[in-house]
């Protein structure tokens, strides 16, 4: 080999849960954000990023399945300037670029850290799967499950291991129960028997002087609080 | 050398990134030049006979020690497409942090030094086949493999293709790739002492063209 060995990174660099970056500094708290299709991941980012920008330096990475349409939706809504929002392609297998193979996501992670950082918070949006799908522990250090009530009131009870052990379980919509003839209450006691202690808040960004975010944004701040003491 | 670390590197699930790539395969099926298995054999013959001997032909000069930096100008110079460029360095970077993580080498660490943003793909297999003791054939049957079997498990999700004929095709083509291996580790070692240039040189137009064309597309399932 002729290659400089002084200008090697070496360590953490291939340690991708490691909360030191290879200059040594500590790393953003990234929390991930799954669910099925459009239970409204992207809605809660978008509200999120208002919520918690004036507050902390943060970023997102989106995942869409074949389009750009999350990251796309993001940018239009001027939630980050753009620079702090990008997409990872996941050639139709969104779990697999979350779970199984998370090169790609780490990377988008670390490129936004070295490009706008010194970064707090990245939020990494899932393209909608299925409720199996969860993030590695090797690319997010929480996850946030997020379904609807429109899905049908019975996921909670059907469980699977985003529902059963996400950090955050969101069930979201709220707004449309009466509509859909969701029973929020018998969703509320299924979340409660598959999740024992694990944490479920019930939202809709829609209701008209409602809370919005607030609930998830109060749980990201804990987080927050949590990773930088 | 270990029989078993071959297996992990070659194993579809080593987390490198491939699973987002179509090898091209995305262009040809709507393109119409990939409608099922009979034309998925010839589109993965194709590449096995041109891009992949390039490639594999790259990855044992570099199991073989020959100096990276100057074997990823070569693949460049190889590679006249941009968008195939930036994927290849892309793979090469999920490559490097997947390769670092499971045999950490003071080789691959001066290499992703030297190219933090990605070395092409196949030069950095052949460091990665050199970090898990693994010689100039092993990286050379790596690369021809991922070559065909990539476009295979993308055409079965772009068409529904029935997954044994997937299979059926990439082992129709096993006597092929041996042969094509043999040629890449031949090329190699005339590296070793002739240079980079004299390794294979061919090119497939239609693959570049498509990596163009699908490169710009708004919608598309794959990333290359
Ligand atoms: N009524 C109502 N609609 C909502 C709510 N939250 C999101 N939506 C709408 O639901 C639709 C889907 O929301 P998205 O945020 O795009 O959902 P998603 O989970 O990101 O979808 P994918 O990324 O495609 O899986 C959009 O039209 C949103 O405006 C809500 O609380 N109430
Ligand atoms: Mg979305």
């Amino acid at each position: 080999m002729h290659l400089d060995q002084g200008h090697t990174h070496d360590g953490p660099v291939a340690v991708s849960a490691d909360a030191h970056r290879a200059d040594g500094r500590r790393r953003a708290l990234r929390i991930g954000l799954g669910g099925p299709v459009g239970s409204g991941k992207t809605a809660t980012v978008a509200a999120l990023c208002r919520a918690l920008r004036d507050e902390w330096s943060l970023a997102v990475v989106t995942n869409d399945i074949y389009t750009r349409e999350d990251a796309e939706f993001l940018l239009r809504e001027a939630v980050l300037p753009p620079e702090r929002i990008t997409a990872v392609e996941t050639g139709a297998c969104p779990h697999t670029a979350i779970r199984d193979d998370i090169s790609a996501n780490l990377e988008a992670v670390e490129d936004l850290e070295d490009e706008v950082g010194p970064l707090e918070l990245i939020l990494v949006e899932s393209g909608g799967d299925n409720l199996t799908a969860t993030f590695s522990k090797g690319l997010v250090d929480a996850q946030i499950f997020v379904i609807d009530v429109a899905g049908g009131d019975d996921i909670p009870r059907k469980g699977g291991p985003g529902v059963t052990t996400a950090d955050l379980l969101v069930v979201n919509k709220t707004d449309l129960a009466p509509y859909v003839g969701s029973d929020l209450g018998r969703m509320a006691a299924d979340a409660k028997a598959q999740r024992g202690e694990l944490p479920v808040v019930f939202q809709s960004l829609r209701a008209e002087g409602g809370d919005g975010v607030e609930a998830v944004a109060d749980w990201v701040r804990a987080r927050l609080a949590a990773w930088a003491a | 050398m270990s029989r078993a670390a071959l297996l992990v590197l070659a194993d579809g699930r080593f987390p490198a990134g491939g699973h987002a790539h179509s090898g091209g395969a995305e262009a040809a099926v709507k393109a119409g030049r990939i409608t099922g298995a009979a034309d998925l054999e010839e589109f993965c013959r194709g590449r096995l006979h041109t891009a992949g001997l390039v490639s594999a032909s790259l990855a044992a000069a570099a199991a073989l020690g020959v100096d990276p930096v100057e074997l990823d100008g070569a693949a460049d110079a190889r590679t006249p497409s941009p968008a195939l460029r930036i994927a290849a360095r892309k793979l090469g970077r999920q490559l490097m942090r997947a390769g670092r993580a499971t045999w950490p080498s003071a080789e691959l660490d001066a290499l992703a030094g030297r190219f933090p943003k990605g070395a092409h793909q196949p030069v950095v297999l052949g460091v990665v086949a050199r970090a898990a003791g693994l010689g100039a054939d092993d990286a050379a049957y790596c690369s021809l493999y991922e070559c065909v079997s990539g476009p295979a498990s993308a055409v079965v999700r772009l068409l529904s293709l029935d997954p044994f004929d997937a299979t059926g095709v990439l082992a129709g083509l096993a006597p092929e790739l041996d042969v094509v291996a043999q040629r890449a580790v031949e090329g190699a070692r005339c590296a070793v002492e002739g240079g980079v240039g004299v390794l294979p040189a061919g090119g497939a137009p239609l693959l570049e063209i498509g990596a163009e064309a699908h490169a710009a597309w708004a919608v598309r399932l794959f990333a290359s």
